[in-house]
């Protein structure tokens, strides 16, 4: 019997030191991915050149460690005369030097690399498959049956009227002239109230859409496609709108955060085809031109054209007017990094799908009723006495402990903890 | 309760007729313009039918098409490269220094997207420790001042023409000085760095000399010094080692030397601390009220030719001699002063604020015969924030005129407006090539040849050594806005140094004092440079030569039958900032009036000048105190100048004394109001009238003097904001003596106590739940309930948190003729109380905001739920939501809540409605709040709102929620426990407390249920509406009956139930 224990000692730990190994493995690829889009993706790509080269095929090109060395200080490695340091350097001069990132660990380091090394490119068109059937609209059809079903009402009103005449006459019973439709009171009081209702619901509906903007999607100066940068090369949202998370507004990036990418990026190469909303094909490189020209870059030469009017700026730099896709009235206060870093909510909750837009829409009506609906419906990140868990700040909230506790209540909205008040937006 | 204890008007002391009908009129319909439609119909009125249906149609087409229009495409525009410390949408703080003349206080600005729109006191300043003024608070509107000049400028005929660049202006100045004798004539400069630069430009020109000149002189003081310390300086006062403080006449809380420093320094020794507290004794003289005799516990008026003789009086009673003058509450007061400081020798202090020299020699000795000197006095580190000597002023304007004068270049004052004999001064500087760096075409900017406009203290570096050994950084928060130069980058180029600009000089000076880049990097970052170990307080040697030749001279001055007192007011101060509409705008703490300088006057002079007798006979006390219209009177000089102004009448001035403000009468004499309105400001017109000339020089110092009061037949009006809401004679303030405070804590609230039991069922104790037939009325506060805590005992008055709270909350500037019709929209206002004898009344300040009630009055009559109450204690105002039935104002009982009559800020869809207006309903000042270049100071957190909506206090909800927000990122619910609001943060005395009151270790909660528990009150708590903010009664350190009407009431009270018992009987 304890010889039988002693195997099945040995298997069982093994078998658990082998689910381990493979539960840490799913760990590596999970964290990889992650965090080459939370620090590399801006500039690298695992299998194509990008701002910087493709990093596929890495074990190849230096020994090992020397990775490490590099991802901590690239600086000091072309520094120390490394011989391929200063040849990449000599390479990709256009970027600039790569930032160093002294604080990731070897780990992460390694989870990184195996992310790149699996990464297979998406296959073209797979996507297309998942996409989301349009919700069937009944409406239209209910509208044409209500409409066939009343004039089938109004034919028989009319048959039986004139078989009433008719069987009247041969009864020789004689009644008055029948009222004409057109001048028939009941008829004309029923349309009446049918306009009546027609006309104040659209009446209604379209004063609460006054200053609604839901679909606006107006021309911006540049042709800048969310679709090719945050969908297919998977830049994060908060690269370049960082103020999302400290912020109240988003911030549109400064033209020197455009350039840190587009120095080394001057044409267009990517899979997506580059269409305006009717239709017209764009020229992405042109595009990126017209990004040279309000930075003031020399494209030839790759620098900055020189300061010659001591304004602090290459000369002929001039900021991008876009335009605001996204408006709130004045007297609403929204703060981005109340949603961002405390809601902890996706950019696409309120912007859509917006790694799918080629060029950007307003894809909530950002009215307030939808405002307080999600208020109404989001949980707040509540603190757990039991496990520590969650935001600490709602730890003073006692009454709503206590009911948790008792199961008064099973969770905490954004309503119960005044999300819904006037002044948490008006003031 | 017939007999009133406190009162804020005649008529409301008195309960006149027409008091009563005006404070029921809380909307004063009969100023609107609706006034037309009166009792007779509509069919009759002046507006009939027709009209108002075309007024109906036309606004329904209107609003119609407006809401209709396009939406307007708008731009987002980011940077071409982005600073990389900031982050667009978050503030940052800077820390900086605010100067005007001498004035410094250490504070930071907050910037927002580049723009400074908040300043807030700067912590770790010993000197300020955090507080501010007024006039600090007010400044940030002064950078966006459309006066401000855009460009160097020279005279050009009777106009002047734009220098196109610095390099010519450099040119053309340094041949029009080459080889003159220059002044350089600047108010008091503290900055140790600039005087390097002026020293040295100095040498590089021979003949030149550097002269220090104060609107406002402290003269006498530092002349007082030298004569008796050998030291012609000012030392530092040390208020908080002070028990018995005794002051002549010196504004120390409110405009005197360093009035910032001194309050935060009073505070310390007012506050209530513990079981059986000690709080400093203040005695105080004066011949008019200031906003520090109104805080004192004893007070004594006279007339300004006596207050030598009371110093001297003092100095003999000290020595056993008794006072010995006509007016026998003056000799109590004088005894009463000398025993106080004998018995706290060492621990008290004398202040006075009079000009005369040998006033101040005798206040030297007495403050050494009580061994001041070392102790509150510190002579170890000398005070700089006056320098100013009249006698040099004096010799300058001789010189200018006699012609020995070449060029005078000025910076920072403003002589031809703010010099007794101002004429005279012009006419030297015409004789002289005149140099101006001033910022604005001021008087005496308007007289020179060349201008050249230097930096707002926001645009500048700088340094300030407000004491010796403590320095003050000054950093640029904003770019400049204009084409203006540092004026020391002038002198340096004017003195042909290598240094290109100040800036460079200025890091150079501080990179070699502070050896290291960390040290000066920490310096801008603290703002503040201060001795690592504190200063040991010193004394210095006292000679007493010149006590009996000064105690000779004042036995020999003699007074007139109506003497005159000029005095600085808080908000407008000497006149510079007068064309900030802020400060404009802040109502005097004691006469509560706004825009206007006035006489004031005693109620029995009143009686004799204009033949009104407000106390005694009500129809003239009605007549004169409902309407806005004052009769003026001319006030003529011993010089023989004079100024026409009218009379306000107010209780505590001396019956033989007048007071008028000076800093008022902007504007070049018989210049037109267009030209007053383009040099000076839309403000300044019409505010006032210059009281400056009324002042006299008597070889060594200026002085005022004796004066002629003539009544004219002419009447003008003045803004007073009180009393324009009504307390319906219901108790708001308890107040008691130290003595019986220490003998009963309680007895201070038994009456309100005792009425709020009476009114609770069924025996129960507890007044919120029990006192209401509604239960459950008590909203659940889960999480966060904010609440206020008022100290009445070290609130002084000072009208910081005013300012702050308009800066903080974007609160519209009305102008002068709709503060005449109550329409003010203060969000927190100062209510002043008198109580107590007639002649010489105790004055009682209660700052009064929205109250925030749990069981609001006002949240239940709206009928569209635009005020409505929040989870965390709040009465929330939304304006989008607001219809203006003002029925919420009507049922405050705290009136409060602020309607927008008219559009004060332009932010209606329709453009140019305000312009119909101007003149009639409307000041120009208001437009200027609405200029682009103004706007800029807006607090982008904050609607701005429009007309039709009612506004009040909001407990600073932007912060609130801010703070909240920085808390959940940090998950850390500590950091909002005491959070601070605007008007807390302002405070200088922390008399304001605001905490998260369900945290048990939050300021308020501690204050409500531990520290203070005696004495906290809520105001009308009887009504049971709840309030959220808390006051604690004021504690007077005084031997008199406190609030004496009370006891006497009592006794009545104690009678008449005798008499009951003996009738059963």
């Amino acid at each position: 019997m304890s010889r039988y224990r002693k195997i099945f000692n040995k298997v069982f730990a093994l078998l658990f030191l082998f689910a381990l190994l493979s539960f840490n493995t799913d760990v590596f690829a999970a964290d990889g991915e992650a965090l080459f889009k939370a620090n590399c993706s801006s500039c690298h790509k695992p299998d194509k050149d990008f701002t910087g080269p493709a990093l596929q095929g890495w074990k190849s090109r230096q020994p090992d460690g020397w990775l490490y060395k590099w991802i901590a200080g690239p600086q000091k490695v072309i520094d120390s005369g490394d011989p391929y340091a200063k040849e990449l350097f000599g390479k990709w001069k256009g970027s600039g030097v790569m930032s160093g990132f002294p604080q990731l660990p070897k780990e992460d380091v390694d989870a990184i690399m195996k992310y790149v090394d699996d990464y297979k490119p998406p296959v073209p068109g797979g996507g297309g498959a998942t996409g989301q059937q349009p919700a069937e609209d009944n409406s239209l059809l209910f509208g044409i049956l209500t409409l066939v079903l009343a004039l089938i009402a109004f034919i028989l009103l009319q048959v039986n009227s004139n078989l009433r005449k008719l069987s009247d006459e041969k009864e020789g019973i004689r009644r008055s002239e029948p009222v004409p439709v057109y001048k028939n009171k009941a008829y004309l009081m029923a349309g009446i109230l049918v306009l009546f209702a027609v006309g104040g619901y659209y009446t209604i509906n379209g004063a609460i859409g006054l200053g609604r903007m839901k679909n606006y999607q107006p021309e911006q100066p540049i042709y800048y496609s969310h679709q090719v940068h945050a969908g297919t090369n998977q830049i994060s949202c908060l690269y370049c709108h960082g103020g999302a998370q400290d912020s109240k507004h988003a911030n549109i990036p400064s033209v020197n955060v455009c350039m840190n990418c587009h120095k080394g990026i001057a044409k267009y190469e990517g899979p997506d085809k580059l269409v305006k909303e009717d239709g017209t094909a764009i020229d992405g490189t042109a595009e990126i031109k017209k990004l040279y020209a309000y930075a003031g870059w020399n494209e030839t030469t790759k620098t900055y054209n020189p300061d010659k009017n001591g304004d602090g700026l290459p000369d002929g730099a001039t900021p991008i007017e876009w335009v605001k896709v996204h408006n709130l009235p004045d007297h609403v206060y929204f703060n981005h990094s109340q949603h961002v870093k405390v809601g902890k909510q996706q950019c696409q909750t309120c912007h859509g799908n917006i790694q799918e837009m080629p060029e950007v829409y307003q894809f909530s009506d950002l009215s307030m009723g939808w405002c307080i609906n999600c208020h109404r419906e989001s949980k707040v990140d509540f603190y757990n006495k039991a496990d520590s868990t969650g935001n600490k700040f709602y730890s003073i909230y006692e009454k709503f402990h206590k009911d948790l506790k008792s199961g008064k209540m099973d969770s905490v909205t954004v309503e119960k903890i005044g999300g819904t008040e006037c002044q948490k937006c008006h003031y | 309760m017939s007999n009133k204890k406190y009162w804020q008007s005649f008529g409301e002391l008195n309960q006149t007729e027409n008091f009563q009908q005006s404070a029921e009129k809380e909307f004063k319909e009969e100023l609107l313009p609706l006034a037309d439609m009166d009792d007779k119909g509509i069919l009759d009125a002046k507006a009939p039918r027709r009209d108002f249906l075309k007024y109906l149609g036309f606004s329904t087409a209107a609003a119609t098409i407006a809401a209709s229009c396009e939406m307007p495409v708008r731009k987002a525009v980011p940077y071409v490269q982005k600073p990389d410390t900031l982050i667009p949408g978050v503030a940052d703080y800077y820390a900086s220094t605010y100067v005007n003349g001498g004035d410094t206080i250490a504070v930071v600005v907050k910037q927002r997207d580049g723009r400074p729109i908040k300043i807030e006191g700067n912590e770790l300043s010993s000197i300020t420790q955090g507080a501010t003024n007024a006039q600090a608070q007010a400044s940030v509107l002064d950078l966006y001042d459309n006066t401000r000049l855009r460009y160097p400028m020279q005279k050009d005929g009777k106009d002047f023409k734009e220098v196109t660049s610095f390099d010519n202006f450099d040119k053309m100045v340094g041949a029009a000085i080459a080889g003159k004798a220059i002044v350089l004539l600047t108010s008091t400069v503290n900055s140790p760095s600039t005087l390097q630069i002026i020293s040295e430009f100095l040498a590089k020109y021979p003949s030149s000399s550097h002269v220090e000149y104060d609107a406002v002189s402290y003269s006498g003081m530092l002349l007082a010094n030298e004569a008796t310390y050998g030291k012609k300086a000012i030392p530092s006062y040390h208020f908080d080692n002070a028990k018995v403080i005794v002051s002549l006449g010196a504004d120390f809380l409110g405009t005197w030397l360093s009035p910032t420093e001194f309050t935060k320094q009073y505070a310390v020794n007012r506050k209530i601390k513990g079981e059986k507290p000690e709080i400093s004794q203040h005695i105080h003289f004066e011949s008019m009220m200031s906003l520090t005799g109104s805080n004192a516990d004893d007070r004594f008026t006279h007339k300004p030719s006596e207050t030598g003789a009371i110093a001297v009086a003092i100095l003999n009673a000290l020595n056993g001699t008794a006072p010995s003058f006509a007016d026998k509450k003056l000799n109590e007061g004088v005894k009463l002063a000398a025993d106080k400081l004998k018995a706290a020798a060492g621990n008290a202090l004398v202040v006075s604020g009079s000009n005369d020299v040998n006033v101040q020699i005798i206040v030297n000795a007495i403050n050494e015969a009580i061994g001041a000197n070392g102790k509150t006095i510190n002579w170890a580190i000398t005070s700089n924030y006056r320098k100013g000597i009249d006698a040099d002023m004096a010799k300058l304007v001789e010189d200018m005129n006699s012609g020995a004068i070449g060029a005078v270049l000025i910076h920072g004052v403003n002589p031809a407006y703010s010099y007794s004999d101002s004429k005279k001064f012009i006419a030297g500087l015409n004789k002289a090539v005149g140099i101006s760096f001033n910022g604005t075409m001021d008087e005496t900017t308007e007289q020179c040849k060349y201008v050249i406009p230097s930096h707002h203290w926001l645009e500048s570096w700088g340094d300030a050594e407000p004491k010796t050994g403590y320095i003050s950084i000054l950093q640029p928060i904003i770019n400049p806005l204009f084409k203006t130069r540092a004026f020391q980058t002038s002198l340096l180029k004017w003195s042909g140094s290598v240094t290109p600009d100040y800036e460079t000089y200025f890091k150079t000076y501080w990179a070699a004092k502070l050896v290291s880049s960390d040290n000066y990097n920490k310096a801008l970052q603290d703002g503040v440079i201060e001795p690592t170990t504190p200063v040991v307080a010193a004394g210095a040697t006292f000679s007493n030569v010149k006590v009996a030749e000064a105690t000779a001279k004042i036995a020999a001055v003699k007074g007139g039958p109506i003497e005159v007192v000029l005095y600085e007011k808080i908000s407008v101060g000497n006149g510079s900032q007068a064309n900030n509409p802020w400060l404009q705008e802040l109502p005097d703490p004691i006469t509560k009036v706004t825009w206007d300088n006035y006489v004031v006057m005693s109620p029995a002079m009143a009686k004799v000048v204009l033949d009104i007798d407000v106390q005694g006979n009500q129809k003239q006390a009605d007549a004169y105190e409902v309407t806005p219209e004052k009769p003026v009177v001319k006030v003529t000089a011993a010089n023989g100048k004079f100024v026409e102004l009218p009379v306000l009448i107010i209780p505590g001035i001396h019956k033989d004394v007048i007071a008028i403000a000076v800093g008022y009468g902007r504007g070049t004499e018989g210049a037109t109001k267009e030209k007053v309105a383009e040099y000076i400001g839309r403000s300044a017109v019409g505010a006032g009238k210059n009281a400056y000339p009324l002042v006299s020089f008597d070889g060594t110092n200026l002085y005022t003097s004796v004066v002629k009061v003539e009544k004219t037949a002419a009447t003008y009006p003045l803004a007073q904001t009180q009393v324009h809401g009504s307390n319906e004679n219901r108790p708001v303030i308890y107040e008691t003596s130290l003595a019986s405070f220490i003998a009963n804590p309680e007895a201070v609230l038994e009456e309100i106590t005792a009425e709020k039991l009476a009114i609770t069922a069924g025996g129960s104790t507890d007044f919120v739940n029990d006192a209401t037939m509604y239960p459950d009325l008590m909203q659940e506060k889960p999480g966060i309930k904010w609440g206020m805590s008022i100290d009445l005992s070290t609130c002084t008055g000072c009208s910081a948190c005013v300012v702050a709270c308009s800066a903080e909350n974007n609160v519209s500037v009305v102008g002068k003729l709709q503060v005449q019709r109550a329409h003010e929209m203060h969000w927190l206002r100062i209510d002043r109380y008198f109580t107590g004898d007639m002649e010489n009344p105790d004055v009682v300040f209660q700052p009064m905001l929205c109250q925030h009630c749990d069981n609001a009055p006002c949240e239940n009559v709206c009928p569209v739920a635009a005020t409505n109450h929040s989870s965390e204690g709040l009465n929330q105002m939304t304006y989008n939501r607001c219809i203006c039935t003002r029925y919420c104002a009507n049922n405050c009982p705290y009136k409060v809540r602020r309607f927008n009559w008219l559009d004060y800020t332009g932010a209606d869809s329709f453009a140019d409605n305000q312009q119909p207006l101007i003149g009639v309903d409307m000041d120009e000042s208001v437009l200027q709040m609405n200029e682009d270049l103004t706007r800029m100071v807006l607090n982008p957190d904050v609607t701005v709102r429009s007309r039709g909506v009612i506004e009040k206090c909001s407990f600073c909800v932007q912060r609130l929620q801010e703070s909240k927000l920085n808390a959940k990122k940090a998950g850390d619910a500590s950091l909002i426990r005491n959070v601070k609001v605007a008007c807390a943060q302002a405070c200088p005395t922390n008399a304001i407390s605001f905490s998260n009151v369900n945290d048990k270790e939050s300021d308020v909660y501690k204050i409500r249920h531990v520290e203070q528990k005696h004495r906290n009150f809520y105001v009308m708590e009887q009504l049971h509406v709840l309030p959220n903010v808390s006051y604690l009664a004021k504690i007077k350190n005084t031997e008199r009956k406190v609030a004496a009407v009370t006891e006497e009431h009592h006794e009545e009270k104690k009678e008449t139930g005798k008499k009951e018992e003996k009738a059963h009987a």
